[in-house]
């Protein structure tokens, strides 16, 4: 398992757990953010301490600090 | 807001279409093509929601009324805001119901959108999906299996490309068409939860339900206990749910946390379920190898590239960001010069067709200068929100919030305050009308408590006027003049006070539990122009109409403090000395300019004689202890119409009146040799440092309230702003002050 903020721009990882407080985890699970789905790290930006991904064809940022409940398995 | 009274006997009730969907599907450009120039701002009851309405025409002649609902990606809700949503499109009280619903999907990303339309669908509303973005899907060389979509739905879709005006003939003929059948496009929940774990959550929860909610219907008042499963524990903030509701919700919720089970999972699970089994039959994988994903990374993901480098795209927001405030700050100038002229052409009309007198007068300095001061900020207002316009509509927006979110953050705002922070060193004004880019009540309001501490171009003059004339134009080491210097250490004065008053503020009245942040990153589009121009002139409208009503009563209210009581005695005794100058045989150029002083010492004899002078006289003891006297006063009372009239109210009072203002070298010397009883001088540099700051604190300006309350829709945040920034400008200038004469300055 990997943490959502660890993962490598451009690496591709399946979705386990969306863990955080119940808005945050809510609010992603109907962004469709589900285990089993596919989410790829598009880009970590350093001054705004972000990350920005894509999931189901849509770009999503999040935090880093609040990527790091996010939890994914490495695909090959 | 209020109908026209309907004839007896017949029925007018219009049938009402709401258009809802996720943000950036082109649904505010779809809602403004599809209806006609008739647009309505309002604002939702008990939120400062603004709630757009406008109307179209059926073939049969009769009218819908169309509402677009707020942009979300989900029913489920925690915040006022957000329960906006359910009660809009489900026609839950206060809100009206629809007879139809038009959701707005983004056919580019259709699991997400089709997860909302689930959500509506068991509702049992009658619904309309427009697949927007249709052009979009066609260069990426996808189709939509538009029949299947239909099919498994139970809806009429309709395949639209709204920012290119396609499709959406079929889609009003569509919704006529189902506004005559409403049954045809009310096919009930897609996905039937059948966990009976689950079942018995439902259970529990749907006979509590208000009546007037779930309308007797068993598939309505499933749908509602879902919506109030996801949506309710201790921290929502939502107003319309009754306790009963609240009770059975946290009950089901503890008993399933106690066994092991996640209700929310479950349910969005299982909708997604649905969506996941049918997505490759909806939308076939194109026969190339490229996928989606790819075909996006092509455009916006090599402009990302650049934008959200950490050097070039940094550089590039801050070329963007100094754009926008250039604009503000000199390209609004001829806009605001040709305004000003404007209105003392008609000031001069006035006085060429109106017998002098008070008629005349109150015309000139109460309604003329009233209209005028709300006029004149409408070329700041049209500038900033065409810069956010295009900002909003490219998708650059929310990579500025992006980009600032940390920096913002650790002052407890939001990214998205920057851009009304910045606007804030232009004009107070329009930088508050812009805090409407946040969705969040706390975080606009927050950032309106602070944007006025920023120096606004308005207290320059001020400034100007101090500096020029108290401070010596001397070089501090020989070098940096002690001139300049001042000047950049008020702007960072007022920098650092804002920041740190964010600071505070956001962890004492503002404090709020911390929102996670999700930011959706859409793609780079063209911005549509008519959708940017209709903004400006929505802002600008409910500026003039909201606030503009405001600014004029307290210009006539401030022309009245300052212009009363008359003093017949001394008017006669001006005009006898008029008639003297007439009579006597003295060259034209020499007896204007004795008449002009003459007019002038009149003025200054009425402003010194006015309740706005009696009021300075009255604030004497409180503004003393500052280094203020009662004249100074009447010059911030004046001021309180907008800053830099304090310039021209002290040249009044002085009885210097002159075109050139600041830079009035009468107004300087007379300012220079004033004296107290004892002689010493009224104007030191404390004195004006004193005063400096206290500009840079206090809000002295009715506009920025004006707008404050017309943004909250409360007089209690524009009283609170004025309270916490006069304290503040108090305290700070009697420490300088006090401490200035204790370290041994005069």
């Amino acid at each position: 398992m990997i943490a959502l903020k660890d993962l490598s721009a451009g690496q591709c990882a399946c979705l386990v757990e969306v863990g955080g407080d119940r808005s945050f985890r809510r609010r992603l699970m109907e962004l469709g953010l589900l285990p089993g789905t596919k989410v790829r790290m598009v880009r970590r930006v350093d001054i705004g301490d972000l990350v920005e991904i894509e999931v189901r064809g849509s770009h999503l940022s999040l935090r880093r600090s609040e990527a790091g409940a996010v939890f994914l398995e490495a695909t090959e | 807001m209020s109908a026209p009274a309907a004839p007896a006997g017949i029925s007018t009730k219009r049938p009402l279409v709401v258009v809802a969907g996720n943000p950036n599907t082109g649904k505010t450009t779809l809602f403004n093509r599809l209806t006609g120039t008739d647009h309505k701002v309002a604002n939702y009851p008990g939120v400062t929601v603004e709630r757009h309405s406008a109307t179209f025409g059926l073939s049969d002649g009769r009218v819908v009324d169309v509402v677009d609902v707020p942009g979300a990606y989900s029913l489920s809700a925690r915040s006022r805001e957000e329960e906006l949503a359910i009660q809009a499109i489900g026609g839950i009280a206060p809100s009206p119901r629809p007879d139809l619903v038009v959701l707005v999907a983004d056919a580019t990303q259709l699991s997400r959108n089709l997860y909302m339309v689930l959500q509506v669908l068991e509702l049992g509303v009658p619904v309309v999906v427009a697949m927007n973005m249709a052009d979009l899907l066609a260069e990426r060389g996808q189709t939509l299996a538009v029949e299947k979509l239909r099919r498994e739905l139970g809806v009429p879709v309709v395949m639209t490309a709204a920012s290119r005006g396609r499709g959406l003939e079929e889609l009003r003929r569509q919704i006529e068409a189902t506004l005559a059948d409403p049954d045809a496009a009310r096919p009930g929940s897609r996905w039937i939860p059948d966990d009976p774990a689950l079942l018995a959550d439902i259970a529990a929860v749907a006979p509590v339900l208000p009546p007037d909610w779930t309308r007797g219907d068993p598939a309505r008042a499933r749908a509602i206990a879902l919506w109030a499963l996801l949506s309710l524990d201790e921290l929502d903030e939502l107003e319309a749910v009754p306790d009963a509701v609240r009770d059975a919700v946290a009950r089901r919720r503890a008993a399933a946390a106690a066994a092991g089970r996640a209700i929310d999972a479950d349910v969005i699970r299982g909708r997604y379920a649905w969506i996941d089994a049918r997505m490759e039959s909806f939308l076939p994988a194109p026969a190339e190898a490229r996928t989606p994903a790819q075909a996006r990374s092509s455009r916006t993901e090599r402009i990302d590239a650049v934008l959200l480098h950490p050097v070039a795209g940094f550089a590039i927001f801050l070329l963007v960001m100094g754009i926008v405030f250039q604009s503000l700050f000199s390209w609004a100038e001829p806009g605001i010069h040709a305004i000003e002229s404007l209105f003392s052409y008609l000031a001069g009309i006035s006085r060429a067709w109106l017998p002098a007198g008070l008629a005349q007068e109150f015309v000139e300095g109460g309604l003329i200068s009233g209209v005028g001061s709300v006029v004149v900020f409408l070329p700041q207002i049209l500038l900033l929100f065409f810069f956010i316009g295009l900002m909003e509509d490219s998708g650059y927006m929310a990579r500025v919030a992006f980009l600032m979110d940390r920096i913002m953050r650790a002052m407890g705002l939001h990214g998205r305050a920057f851009v009304p922070m910045l606007s804030g060193y232009a004009c107070a004004v329009p930088a508050i009308l812009a805090t409407r880019t946040m969705e969040r009540q706390r975080d606009r309001t927050l950032t309106m408590m602070v944007i006025p501490l920023m120096t606004c171009s308005a207290r320059l003059p001020v400034y100007t006027l101090i500096i020029a004339t108290l401070f010596p134009p001397s070089h501090v080491f020989g070098l940096v003049p002690v001139q300049g210097l001042l000047m950049v250490a008020m702007y960072v004065f007022s920098t650092l006070t804002a920041l740190v008053a964010a600071t505070v503020l956001s962890r004492t009245l503002f404090k709020a539990p911390a929102v996670p942040l999700i930011l959706e990153m859409p793609p780079y589009r063209l911005p549509h122009w008519p959708s940017v121009l209709r903004m400006m002139w929505q802002r600008t409208r409910s500026f003039l109409e909201g606030a503009g009503t405001v600014i004029l009563a307290c210009t006539v209210a401030l022309w009245l403090l300052l212009s009363f009581p008359r003093n017949a005695a001394a008017n006669e005794g001006f005009e006898a000395q008029r008639a003297s100058i007439r009579a006597q045989s003295i060259e034209p150029a020499e007896r204007d300019a004795r008449l002009a002083s003459i007019d002038s010492e009149e003025k200054s004899a009425r402003l010194r004689g006015s309740y706005g002078a009696r009021l300075g006289h009255a604030l004497e003891p409180a503004i003393e202890p500052l280094g203020f006297d009662w004249k100074i006063g009447v010059g911030l009372i004046g001021a309180f119409a907008a800053r830099e009239v304090f310039v021209s109210t002290m040249g009044v009072v002085y009885g210097a009146e002159a075109e050139n203002g600041a830079t009035s070298p009468t107004l300087r010397e007379k300012i220079k040799a004033e004296t107290r009883a004892d002689g010493r001088p009224v104007y030191t540099p404390l004195v004006g440092l004193s005063l400096m700051i206290f500009f840079a604190l206090a809000c002295q300006c009715m506009s920025t309230l004006a707008a404050v309350r017309r943004e909250t829709r409360s007089w209690a945040w524009p009283v609170f702003l004025f309270a916490y920034m006069s304290a503040l400008a108090w305290i700070t200038s009697f420490v300088v002050y006090q401490a200035g004469r204790w370290i041994g300055f005069a």
